[in-house]
């Protein structure tokens, strides 16, 4: 059983009369309610979390793609990824990921995803969703009736480009290159593992299938809604007369862990209410534009993810309702173990990414999640699934291979130019607490990390 | 009298495209292009006002209604290649064009691009501009309760509430619903996500006698859209209507009829 860790990075500091003041958390709310500093302090509270997750054994760490919201805020992911290259060192850097119709042209995938394989040593997991219709259709203005075409040619351009020795010329109806020729190229080869996030059109469950990638649903309505999505990829996994292995499928699922069940319910509660109540508040008219759902999804009469439906559904839900109906597997780690294990079973799913930052849950929080989770629950779920072989993480540098980040040499020694070379080290003056990853960490805003980002000068000044 | 239209498929390159006519009355042909909302269900009173004096041919233009081929459409490009062939497997020389909405829209790119095969254009709130300051409505991203008051001055008229009035069963509102998605997706194609593509770059070759109508209440195309395309056309007047909205054919349909024959009549 492979345990994903997941990280929407919500925006936490939305009003408390937000739902009543503001139709949706995505595509027109004003970035007026943006505090630059409060973001400064998200993303890197994000980012220690992620590394934290790695840090515990978690198998990956997951990143995601969406623009102009409140909800997630990642429009690179990216650029995620690429900070948690370096501080972190056995978990997959899964960026599920790069909505392929919003690149222009779309090898910009192709040379960011290998750049990124690169410099994990081979730890990538390219994702390759469709995108929400907020973020491509409102927020990027990509025709919905065409989109999935678009999405489809992009795909095929990136794995020719990922895979072809030579440069090749690509007349696509979206995309012409006369040139394609792929600098870098990944380091798993042929090409990293692809998962497929999908959000309940039926033709994902065949493409997917056919091209042996992983099919994710990222849903936040639990296991028990969730079942009917993934019912129908297994369903389809059978009709291909494919073998119905675990690992080909994935499942995001809200979690919170405390000491017991009360103590979860006191810790987390808040902010799940946060999470559905205000990062989920999305305006009707942006979750589903015509043409963004094929016809042949509409008649299987299949609810979008964010409709109205969805939305009345959990509206004004209790924590209890939450927990009872399966939004959020919550409790003591003897409860969640249970109800993990059932969930795994039931969606025959391979792959878990667990939401355990969610809403404006504070980085303290989080933390707490992430340890007794890693500490009480992930032991007891490994076993599953060990009668099946997982062909779909990667496959990069063994761990004792991989080239780690270097201690830094002390700035002192590289600003008086070579001649001072052999001493640096020795020289540290007091920047020497600023070497390496474990002093790097702790330095945003402190004296070390000013002098870190300065230029060689001033540092030389202070020196002498 | 025109009675009710007779119904044919015409198959365009080989089946590409299996397109629904509609057809009623007789004398010199005018085509009715519809809007991005799709053909009227059934067969409204102004078309058959316009067929006790004329050739009335209504098209479901192709992924429209009954009509298939859209996918095989990318742009306003192909689409106007898509209305010249339409207009060639018709087999009628000149006829007018009566357009609504992105009906104008294309009736206006086909005067633009082929001048000779078009009589006179009556053009009704047509889409195909964009001003900033008075943005078209996003219509893809109007909720469902809210559709009729975006497209109607007063959807409680009589005149509203005799075309509203179809979705009385569940089933009814499914048949509705599946079909305002299958047509407005099909219109994205063409004006999504702002209905400009470039058609003031071409206006100028429009020769055809041109004759813009719009409600004084137009909540998708302000009416003072009227008054640029009567400007940027070379040869047009415009008449507003009041108390009327998007649909001046289906909400004022006699005052409507009345000004598009005073064009066509002449």
């Amino acid at each position: 059983m492979k345990l994903h860790w997941f990280h929407l990075a919500p925006w936490q500091n939305l009003p408390s009369d937000f739902t009543e003041r503001y139709r949706s958390v995505w595509v027109d709310v004003p970035s007026k309610l943006w505090d630059p500093v409060e973001g400064h302090r998200h993303y890197n509270e994000y980012l220690d979390e992620l590394e934290f997750a790695d840090q515990l054994g978690f198998d990956g760490i997951c990143v995601n793609e969406h623009h102009q919201n409140a909800y997630g805020l990642m429009p690179s992911p990216n650029l995620m990824a690429a900070a948690l290259t370096r501080r972190t060192t056995n978990a997959a850097i899964v960026v599920l990921g790069n909505s392929i119709a919003l690149y222009n042209p779309p090898v910009r995938i192709a040379e960011e995803f290998a750049m990124l394989d690169c410099m994990s040593g081979g730890r990538l997991v390219a994702g390759f969703p469709v995108g929400t219709p907020m973020d491509t259709c409102f927020g990027y203005g990509q025709v919905p009736a065409t989109l999935r075409e678009k999405y489809d040619e992009g795909y095929e351009l990136i794995m020719r480009s990922w895979t072809e020795p030579e440069p090749f010329a690509f007349n696509g109806k979206f995309t012409q290159l006369r040139y394609v020729n792929l600098w870098p190229r990944p380091l798993q080869q042929p090409h990293p593992p692809i998962w497929v996030p999908g959000g309940g059109s039926i033709e994902t469950w065949e493409w997917v299938a056919k091209r042996n990638h992983v099919y994710c649903y990222l849903s936040y309505s639990g296991y028990k809604r969730g079942k009917a999505l993934l019912d129908g990829y297994w369903e389809t996994i059978d009709r291909l007369g494919i073998e119905p292995n675990p690992y080909r499928a994935g499942f995001l699922q809200l979690i919170a862990v405390s000491e017991t069940d009360a103590q979860a319910e006191a810790d987390y509660a808040e902010h799940a209410k946060y999470f559905y109540d205000n990062c989920l508040h999305i305006y009707e008219g942006f979750a589903d534009p015509p043409g963004y759902r094929t016809m042949p999804t509409l008649k299987r009469g299949l609810v979008g993810q964010h409709g109205k439906q969805v939305t009345a559904a959990r509206k004004a839900l209790t924590w209890s309702e939450l927990v009872d109906q399966g939004y959020v597997v919550a409790g003591g780690p003897e409860s969640v173990r249970q109800q993990l294990r059932e969930v795994i079973k039931t969606l025959n799913v391979g792959q878990l990414m667990v939401l355990l930052q969610f809403g404006n849950m504070p980085k303290h929080k989080a933390l707490k999640n992430t340890e007794l989770f890693a500490r009480e629950v992930m032991p007891a779920l490994r076993d599953i699934w060990s009668e099946w072989e997982d062909h779909w993480n990667p496959t990069g540098v063994p761990a004792g291979k991989r080239v780690e980040p270097a201690a830094l040499p002390s700035a002192n020694g590289h600003a008086n130019g070579a001649t001072n070379g052999a001493t640096n080290g020795a020289s540290g003056g007091t920047h020497g607490s600023a070497n390496g990853p474990a002093g790097a960490a702790t330095s945003i805003g402190d004296e070390s990390g000013r002098s870190a980002r300065g230029t060689a000068s001033p540092a030389r000044e202070t020196d002498r | 009298m025109s009675g009710q239209p007779t119904e044919r498929t015409l198959s365009l390159r080989g089946g590409m495209f299996e397109i629904r006519v509609a057809d009623a009355g007789s004398g010199q042909p005018v085509v009715y292009l519809h809007g991005s909302e799709g053909p009227h269900d059934g067969w409204p009173d102004f078309l058959a006002s316009l067929a006790e004096r004329y050739h009335v041919i209504a098209p479901d233009l192709a992924g429209f209604g009954a009509s298939t081929g859209a996918e095989h459409l990318r742009d306003v490009h192909d689409l106007v290649i898509h209305g010249l062939d339409l207009l060639d497997a018709l087999d009628v020389a000149r006829p007018h064009v009566v357009g609504h909405d992105l009906g104008g829209m294309l009736a206006a790119e086909l005067a633009a691009v082929a001048g000779g095969r078009i009589g006179k254009l009556v053009l009704a709130a047509p889409l195909g501009l964009w001003n900033d300051r008075e943005p078209v409505l996003d219509v893809f991203a109007v909720l469902r309760d809210e559709i009729d008051s975006a497209y109607w001055y007063d959807p409680a008229s009589a005149a509203a509430t005799a075309v509203l009035a179809h979705s009385s069963s569940e089933e009814e509102a499914r048949r509705v619903t599946l079909l305002r998605h299958q047509n407005l997706s099909v219109a994205t194609r063409f004006v999504w996500p702002i209905p400009d593509r470039g058609l003031n770059r071409r206006i100028h070759r429009v020769t055809s006698e041109t004759l813009l109508i719009w409600g004084a209440d137009d909540r998708v195309v302000p009416a003072s859209y009227g008054e640029r395309f009567a400007g940027l056309l070379p040869n047009a007047r415009l008449v507003t209507l009041p108390d009327c909205g998007h649909l001046p054919m289906l909400e004022r349909p006699a005052a409507f009829v009345e000004a598009a024959r005073s064009l066509l009549d002449g």
